[in-house]
């Protein structure tokens, strides 16, 4: 490695890129350190590299610089990052700098932001039921411990106040344990974390959280290394110190926005939206860093929060994100505006963990059996309800009309819950069998005769 | 040493660089970049410019370092032990790159993809003295307690055999037989190298007739494959695309499973590392492990070896084709693939067709396609290779370039319908949307159970084509507006969604579900249809038939009668009928 030369040779900004002529022997990846004027230091990172000319991205942003003055080094490092113990309890900004007033973190080593691929192989699969103790996750779309699971929402839902109950609620029912929580807030507002932050002070778990904030008012391009920095303490935490993990990302939209900013200003060839082609696998670098390891008694479970532009599950970031994640929690606008919190939508929303971390032993054998049931016959409240819009609940059968009460039943009392309600699997599987016994026994076709003969409550019609 | 090149990198860009100075250098050439050696693979020529892709994340990498190449093709190392195995997309062995460098995979790490050590238990079954031609069976090794070895001459090689290794064990170092041939003497071992990107020869491609028996209801009864075809499976997300892949891996009748999971969730292999150890195929009672060989490329892992990983699984199929198997491969999901595609070829400035994808999209997909079939291998057996590629279109919308391309390639198409998927009917198949065209090419085999199998299916699809048209109607008007007659159209319909069509895979016995019992099945709700319209007909509403215990029992047989004991569906039948009869009887 070459003594770091200083170079002055900018030729070009151009959005948070800049272009330096002249380099020898810089390496793709490697981090940069920009000085202007006498004291400030902004961060970047070489994207591309030939014999002559390094293309660098400025993590603080441009603004401010200009192509004369500037000194640049190239460290031929990657971006790493300090990891220890003793930062939980700590704030930090969207690159991992302390921002409370308290001394830098002391660390034994530091870790690579980016991370390696875990080996499929090495991976233990998840099925330890997380309790959160509301019923639509619990009953129909179970967290699993290392799963991701992310929140799919639109503006002026209650996105926050759920994950926020998730963290203060979340616990294994075989073992004590509690979460370490990691908080990364990209690209929203101050009040946002402000909210975070009380929250998990009042249930008094902000002394073992970490909190990353990259806010509206940071530079965007900032927003691209935030999550990794957050994972990467976060692998940490739980394959070094064996803790378990959960990781709440906030939000992704704002993350994919700036990296298609950052596609745009390099010219790349736009796929959907103007969104790089390759946001499937970027997204994909980050959501890929959840689970458990063999042989390491720790977890990550992470769940990203987005906000989808006009409630649009189709577009590319929730569209992508689905596809990668373990499932997703859909919030709907309908039963938001009938005041039902948590407005937690009944079909689309989907656990793809559930299946091995439920049943006997683990909750309740009928588990499986309720929650298909639940959803089928929700689906066909759904279907009941589009008709009777049309013809009138009048002109519907009876069986239709038992239907109707269902639904009803099944969003008042099943779904809406309490912000501090804190209910055990057990409540969860009682308020759904009281739910299906509004339905006449025949009508239960996937569940077995024996669970519906044990949990069936005889009385439930017109109840 | 022998024919190495050496060169310099000039530029990086992502997994794209540019090196000088290779002369001679071949496309498709594999490369060796930088200090840490990182395996890439020349794409393009320009000049004295190589392009080169590398299959690892090449941070780091710097202008003026090294390139070297063999000007060898990227190729697979085939032989014993490929089975139970699980490989990244350039074939490194994923068990041994844990045992060497722990839970994360660290670049530059190069390790054989076959266990170099392993003594084989081989027989020879040709004498020395023969005149054998290009690949034919030479022995056999116990590869697994299901799969049978066949040690193959390689493809464009015959001649003499002079000498073959008697009974014993041997590695896959060492030389087992010794050919004279044209342009002098072969000496072969247990497994040799093979380049992905070429498909191994056949004698002749032959028209597909036997199905690829699944266990699952509405593909084996009404989209069905044969053996040696093509499928694919679009659906958006959480339509259950992998968990009917998984579906598929398990339980269906192929001898070989080749499961490639290209570009998806790291925990979908887990579950299949998981549970195919645990999981036993009936037929024989052996772990289903002992059939798959598995590539995992999953989305966090570097995206050039995505795009190789279809070709290395592919290629690995062939082998075991040649041996006179029948192999299954699934690729889930292709448009991962297609997605690494764009990747490439943007970061490359090619100029873009639709949704920036390059132009050679489609070419590219026919040709893997076209790598799957039902032949008659170089030794003369028949061998055959299915291949079910998984869709992921974007919002769902099958109108985009990968689905669009795909169908036209494949000849099976199941359509995962999201609003069947909301309901949890699983799988989730459309039978509106969906089609196959192997239908006429597999009834033959079908009749021998039962002459009347395509008459019966299609006139339960034509109940289903019924209901669908009513629903549109319903839709306005509601159900009790229509004629008794069509009521009772939309009631069996219901029957059939739930009693046959519905299938849950982690339910011990509706799993799987034998063609025999597909039939029952089919055939008794076939039977309520036929017996309740002429009950109708006799004044009867929908309501007196659809009360009856025995028609609500129906959505179980399923669930509660296991395949071995089919013939009790007949006794149900017997059972319906008699109570439907009484029911006319009663009225008098």
């Amino acid at each position: 490695m070459p003594a770091e030369i200083e170079y002055t040779t900018l030729s070009g900004i151009s959005g948070p890129l800049i272009f330096v002529e002249g380099v020898k022997g810089v390496g793709y990846g490697d981090i940069v350190e920009i000085r202007s004027g006498s004291s400030e230091l902004r961060i970047g990172q070489t994207i591309e590299v030939d014999e002559y000319r390094a293309v660098v991205q400025v993590f603080e942003g441009t603004s401010g610089l200009s192509v004369k003055g500037q000194r640049v080094t190239f460290t031929g490092r990657p971006l790493e990052i300090p990891v220890d113990r003793d930062m939980l309890g700590r704030v930090f900004d969207g690159l991992g700098r302390p921002i409370d007033g308290a001394p830098q973190v002391i660390s034994e080593g530091t870790m690579n932001v980016n991370g390696l691929p875990i080996n499929p192989w090495s991976r233990e699969y998840p099925r330890d039921f997380i309790q959160t103790g509301i019923s639509a996750i619990d009953g129909m779309n179970t967290l699993i411990r290392g799963q991701k699971l992310p929140i799919f929402s639109g503006s002026g839902m209650p996105h926050n106040l759920i994950a926020a109950q998730i963290a203060r609620q979340a616990r294994i029912l075989t073992a004590q344990e509690e979460f370490t929580v990691i908080f990364a807030a990209m690209g929203v507002k101050y009040d946002v974390a402000r909210f975070f932050i009380d929250s998990l002070e009042e249930s008094g778990v902000l002394t073992h959280s970490a909190i990353f904030l990259s806010l509206a008012d940071a530079p965007s391009i900032e927003r691209l290394i935030t999550p990794r920095v957050a994972l990467t303490l976060a692998e940490h935490l739980a394959f070094e110190e064996g803790m378990h993990v959960l990781v709440i990302l906030t939000d992704m939209t704002n993350y994919c926005e700036a990296l298609r900013e950052l596609s745009s200003s390099r010219g790349e060839i736009p796929s959907r939206k103007g969104y790089p082609g390759y946001l499937y696998s970027d997204l994909a670098s980050i959501y890929e860093r959840a689970g458990r390891l063999k042989g390491h008694k720790g977890s990550i479970t992470q769940m990203p929060i987005l906000t989808m532009p006009s409630d649009d599950i189709s577009h590319p970031v929730p569209d992508l994100t689905g596809y990668i994640t373990e499932g997703q929690i859909v919030l709907e606008r309908e039963l938001f505006n009938k005041g039902i919190y948590p407005p937690i939508a009944g079909l689309p929303s989907l656990s793809r963990l559930m299946k091995d971390g439920i049943g006997e032993g683990r909750t309740r054998r009928d588990h499986a059996p309720v929650a298909a049931q639940l959803f089928a016959s929700y689906a066909k409240v759904k279907r009941i309800r589009a008709l009777a819009s049309i013809v009138g609940e009048e002109e519907l059968s009876e069986l239709d009309r038992i239907y109707l009460d269902f639904g009803s039943a099944f969003e008042e009392q099943f779904l809406r819950q309490g912000h501090e309600e804190n209910r055990s699997i057990e409540q969860t599987l009682e308020i759904g069998w009281r739910m299906l016994s509004v339905l006449p026994k025949d009508e239960l076709y996937r569940i077995a005769r024996e669970d519906i003969q044990r949990y069936y409550i005889p009385q439930g019609r017109g109840a | 040493m022998d024919g190495m090149m050496t060169g310099k990198v000039i530029a990086v860009n992502g997994p794209i660089v540019r090196a000088v100075g290779m002369n001679g250098i071949k496309m498709f050439d594999i490369a060796e970049v930088g200090i840490d050696r990182l395996i890439g693979e020349i794409i393009r020529l320009v000049g004295d410019v190589a392009v080169i892709q590398v299959y690892e994340d090449n941070t780091g990498l710097k202008p003026g370092d090294e390139v070297l190449s063999y000007g060898r093709p990227l190729s697979v190392l085939l032989g014993p032990g490929l089975i139970a195995n699980i490989y990244d997309g350039i074939q490194r062995p994923l068990v041994g790159i844990s045992e060497a460098c722990g839970s994360y995979i660290r670049k530059g790490i190069k390790l054989s993809p076959l266990d170099r050590g392993k003594k084989w238990e081989f027989r020879p079954l040709v004498k020395e003295g023969s005149d054998v031609g290009q690949g034919a069976i030479l022995g056999e090794i116990p590869e697994s307690m299901l799969v049978m070895h066949r040690v193959l001459l390689p493809p464009h090689i015959s001649g003499r055999l002079t000498r073959i290794a008697p009974p014993g064990g041997y590695t896959i170092e060492d030389e087992i037989y010794t050919l004279e041939t044209a342009s002098g003497t072969y000496r072969g071992k247990l497994a040799g190298y093979w380049p992905v990107r070429s498909a191994r020869p056949c004698r002749v491609k032959k028209k597909p007739f036997i199905p690829l028996v699944t266990g699952q209801r509405v593909i084996d009864t009404f989209f069905p494959i044969a053996r040696g075809g093509t499928a694919a499976i679009p659906g958006g997300f959480g339509t259950g695309k992998t968990m009917t892949q998984h579906a598929l891996a398990k339980w269906c009748n192929a001898d070989i499973i080749v499961y490639i999971g290209c570009g998806e969730r790291g925990n979908e292999m887990t579950d299949v590392l998981t549970d195919f150890p645990k999981l036993v195929d009936e037929r024989n009672g052996r772990p289903l492990i002992e059939r798959t060989v598995m590539i995992a490329n999953t989305s966090n892992m570097p995206v050039p070896a995505r795009e190789v990983s279809i070709y290395t699984g592919v290629t690995i199929a062939e082998y075991y084709r040649d041996m006179g198997y029948s192999v299954a491969v699934m690729a889930d999901s292709t448009s991962r693939w297609a997605e690494a595609l764009r990747e490439l070829s943007s970061r490359l400035g090619d100029m873009p067709a639709e949704e920036g994808f390059p132009p050679y999209l489609a070419t590219r997909l026919a040709e893997f396609y076209e790598r799957a079939g039902f032949v008659e291998t170089l030794s003369g057996k028949d061998g055959d290779i299915t291949i079910i590629g998984a869709v992921s279109p974007p919002g769902g919308d099958f109108s985009e370039p990968v689905t669009q391309h795909t169908s036209r390639f494949v000849r099976c198409f199941w359509a995962l319908d999201k609003v069947l998927a909301d309901a949890r009917h699983y799988p989730a198949i459309s039978w509106i949307d969906s089609y196959t065209e192997y239908l006429h090419d597999i009834e033959d085999w079908w009749k021998i159970l039962d002459s009347q199998w395509l008459p019966v299916r299609n006139e339960v699809m034509g109940i289903l084509l019924e209901d669908h048209r009513l629903q549109q109607v319903v839709k306005l008007v509601g159900s009790d507006a229509l004629p008794p007659s069509q009521q009772f159209v939309l009631f069996v319909a219901e029957t059939i969604r739930n009693a046959f069509l519905q299938q849950n895979s982690f339910d011990p016995i509706d799993k799987f579900c034998s063609p025999e019992k597909q039939l029952k099945l089919l055939k008794t709700i076939l039977d309520l249809y036929r017996k309740g319209a002429v009950l109708l007909q006799a004044g009867f509403s929908v309501k007196d038939i659809s009360a009856l215990d025995v028609v609500s029992e129906m959505v179980r047989l399923k669930s509660e009668i296991p395949n071995q004991e089919a013939r009790r569906i007949d006794e149900y039948g017997i059972r319906l009928g008699q109570r439907l009869d009484s029911l006319k009887e009663a009225k008098g």
